[in-house]
């Protein structure tokens, strides 16, 4: 039998800033038993456009998104904000569109997971190629969260790693603050949020916080690093992958963690 | 300068710097929203309760105009006036027209946010009469000349020993050495002062947190029993409520209840649930000779016909500000209006215009958390992204991020140009960065940067790397 197509989609930050998080999604999603497709004409899943009211370019968007997965079996992506956009919001935007566009959507959202729980639910690991000593704490980021239930998959996978010990914050399920364009349009909002989440991860006293959405991280990474705090932020998929080549998120490259 | 929507920003960075407002706010999470949260864990059923809260929210909101008339008939059956007022000139002059008949001079108010919407106290004031808020939360806003801060919690940005001082500066006619030491003293001294208020005042006027169409019944829930004395002691009673507060029967009022408090104190009920209907009768103890029901309507019809529709659910709990992480870090005043917090980002625009108000509901990370806990399920989150919509196509907002937008949207649906771009610009980001692994200064991105980092790119695209390796080698 052939090994399925799993279609990955990047996500514009992983992409653009850390394509090791999408090399550590590639090989978790290989270990599945999966062919990685990686369709090029893809770019960003339009959340950008649609939070800024820019209704028209979230649709083409999602169309474009929607017709360079048309061959895999399987869509995932490693963030939960993209993939609630994805199979969440792209049926709305095409909410007032002719039934066959509405019925090629539909056809596309069934197939799209998060990376963590395509890795229990879907595909499930029973093993993972990563393996990490010390203690981490998880952020539970919000659309991931809240739009897709993500919460207890990250948690199963980590456990699957040989080392890790996982320490929660007092509030993990918290915003960080991060909202896209939020974080810059209205910055002085968002350090007060994300100083809360940064203090509650420190108390933790874990050396690595991790969260599936490369956004927030690198919001919380922005807020960590700026006040010389000690903890480190990855992705939840670098740990899982063993992909910690690369230094942690904002840090030097001799701070290899 | 005066808060307002329109400086959101300003209002923002003020209470950010505000330590005595902060000091208040960092109560909420141990308070309101762990109770709350104990509150629904002891009820099993709470997310079939809210189902069903926002299914009666729903359904009677389909057939609004049959349940207020069926209302109108019922209360005016009961003995009350029914009023109607189309908007907030047209309710003060009806109730102002009531207090002059009356020959009133003395008014006493139960906590009342669609009063706060309409500016009746101020209106009252200018028209000779004297008005005291009995709430107290109310009470000590009032003396302090500010607005609520919080649709339930009035004084939430103030801390206990504000209080204290406010008081002992107002109330002269006390010893100056009394120990004032906890809260309880605090309400105490202050029942002994408006108990006298109550026993003397001409007009009680409150708002409702629901009318029971079946009964012609107006419900208010309180903890302090101000409400109940501001309906029943003086000779007028005055109901201030908008057209959405209708519910058909007590049954559903019931239920709509049940979510109510323990969303809002994490009370299963509030320590005063009090129904007035109609004046008092022949055989009745007190209560007021004269009952007024004013029903308000100031924009709800427009919002019943429009998108913003099932934001007239809303049974004003505060869960939605309580756990709003923007609210928690600026209090309710930095909104600039009377509705705070997400639904105000809400409500604001639909009864203002989006035109001044377009700030409020950009200012959310769409977290999520106002939905999650909202009892009657309004979609908060869509309806601030619908407001969005409607900025975006007034073309509101700095031209400069509106250009960056555009200049985005046409790379990001151009697959080949996008890569393309995306290879260089994170070729040169990362040539910058790398060494320190992240950008402390740049000439964008100002805000974040003042006191964030923004961390390095690697220095390739995923997109290039993947081609390059094996794995990604053409079909």
């Amino acid at each position: 039998m052939q090994a399925p197509r799993a279609g990955l989609f990047v996500t514009c930050l992983i992409d653009l800033m850390r394509p090791s998080v999408g090399f550590a999604a590639a090989r978790l999603i290989e270990e599945a038993g999966c062919k990685v497709i990686v369709p090029e004409r893809q770019t960003c899943c339009g959340q950008p456009a649609y939070n800024s009211g820019d209704r028209a370019t979230a649709k083409a968007l999602a169309l474009q998104t929607v017709r360079a997965f048309a061959d895999c079996d399987y869509v995932v992506v490693p963030s939960g904000s993209c993939a609630a956009m994805l199979k969440v919001h792209y049926p709305r935007l095409v909410s007032n569109e002719p039934s066959g566009i509405q019925s090629e959507v539909a056809d596309f959202t069934a197939k799209v997971h998060e990376l963590c729980t395509f890795l229990t639910s879907i595909r499930p690991l029973t093993k993972v190629p990563g393996r990490y000593t010390g203690r981490v704490t998880y952020h539970d980021a919000c659309s991931g969260l809240r739009e897709l239930g993500v919460k207890g998959a990250p948690r199963r996978l980590l456990a699957l790693v040989p080392g890790v010990e996982i320490t929660e914050m007092t509030e993990p399920e918290t915003c960080c603050g991060f909202g896209g364009v939020f974080a810059e349009k209205y910055a002085g909002i968002s350090n007060a949020i994300v100083t809360r989440k940064a203090d509650d991860a420190t108390s933790t006293s874990a050396d690595l916080l991790l969260a599936g959405d490369l956004g927030c991280l690198m919001n919380m990474a922005g807020k960590l690093t700026r006040d010389g705090r000690p903890l480190a932020c990855r992705h939840v998929a670098e740990v899982l992958a063993g992909e910690l080549a690369d230094p942690p998120i904002g840090h030097r490259p001799t701070d290899v963690r | 300068m005066t808060a307002s929507p329109a400086t959101f920003r300003e209002n923002a960075d003020a209470a950010l710097a505000n330590e005595r407002l902060q000091t208040a706010l960092a109560k909420l999470p141990g308070g309101l929203v762990a109770q709350r949260r104990a509150a629904v864990a002891a009820v099993p059923e709470f997310e079939t309760l809210r189902e069903e809260a926002r299914a009666i929210r729903d359904t009677t909101l389909d057939h609004l105009a049959a349940h207020l008339e069926a209302f109108e008939t019922k209360a005016t059956a009961m003995g009350s006036v029914v009023h109607w007022a189309a908007d907030a000139t047209g309710a003060r002059r009806v109730v102002t027209d009531i207090c002059r008949a009356a020959n009133a001079r003395r008014i006493v108010k139960g906590k009342s946010m669609v009063s706060e919407e309409i500016g009746l106290n101020a209106h009252l004031e200018a028209q000779g009469l004297e008005v005291i808020e009995s709430d107290l939360g109310e009470y000590i806003i009032q003396k302090r000349g500010e607005a609520p801060s919080h649709i339930i919690a009035p004084a939430i940005h103030l801390t206990e020993a504000d209080v204290e001082a406010d008081f002992r500066s107002y109330h002269m006619h006390l010893p100056a050495d009394r120990p004032l030491p906890n809260p309880e003293s605090l309400v105490s001294e202050a029942r002994g002062v408006l108990r006298e208020k109550f026993l003397t005042a001409d007009v009680g006027i409150t708002g409702a947190n629901f009318l029971v169409a079946e009964t012609g019944t107006s419900i208010i829930v309180t903890n302090e029993g101000n409400g109940d004395l501001s309906q029943t002691l003086p000779r007028i009673h005055i109901v201030v409520a908008t057209i959405d507060k209708v519910v058909p029967t007590l049954d559903e009022a019931m239920t709509l209840l049940r979510v109510l408090a323990r969303s809002a104190t994490g009370q299963d009920m509030t320590a005063y649930t009090t129904f007035a209907t109609g004046p008092r009768r022949a055989a009745d103890l007190d209560g007021p000779t004269e009952c007024h029901i004013v029903l308000v309507d100031n924009g709800r019809s427009d919002m019943l016909a429009s998108a913003m529709r099932d934001a007239l659910r809303c049974i004003r709990c505060g869960a939605c500000m309580n756990h709003c992480p923007v609210y928690n870090a600026i209090g309710g005043h930095a909104y600039g209006w009377v509705y705070p917090g997400p639904i105000g980002a809400v409500l604001t625009p639909a009864l203002l215009g989006i035109a001044g108000t377009s700030h409020l509901p950009s200012a959310s990370t769409f977290c999520g958390s106002c939905e999650a806990v909202c009892p009657v399920k309004i979609p908060l989150v869509s309806l601030m992204r619908t407001w969005r919509e409607r900025a975006h196509e007034q073309g509101t907002g700095s031209r400069t991020s509106r250009a960056l937008l555009s200049l985005w949207a046409y790379a990001a649906t151009r697959p080949a140009l996008y890569h393309l771009l995306a290879r260089f610009g994170v070729a040169f980001g990362g040539a910058l960065s790398r060494s320190k692994g992240r950008f402390s200064r740049l000439p964008i991105a100002r805000g974040w940067l003042r006191d964030r980092d923004i961390p390095a790119p690697q220095g390739r695209t995923f997109q290039q790397l993947w081609k390059e390796t094996e794995r990604g080698v053409p079909r």
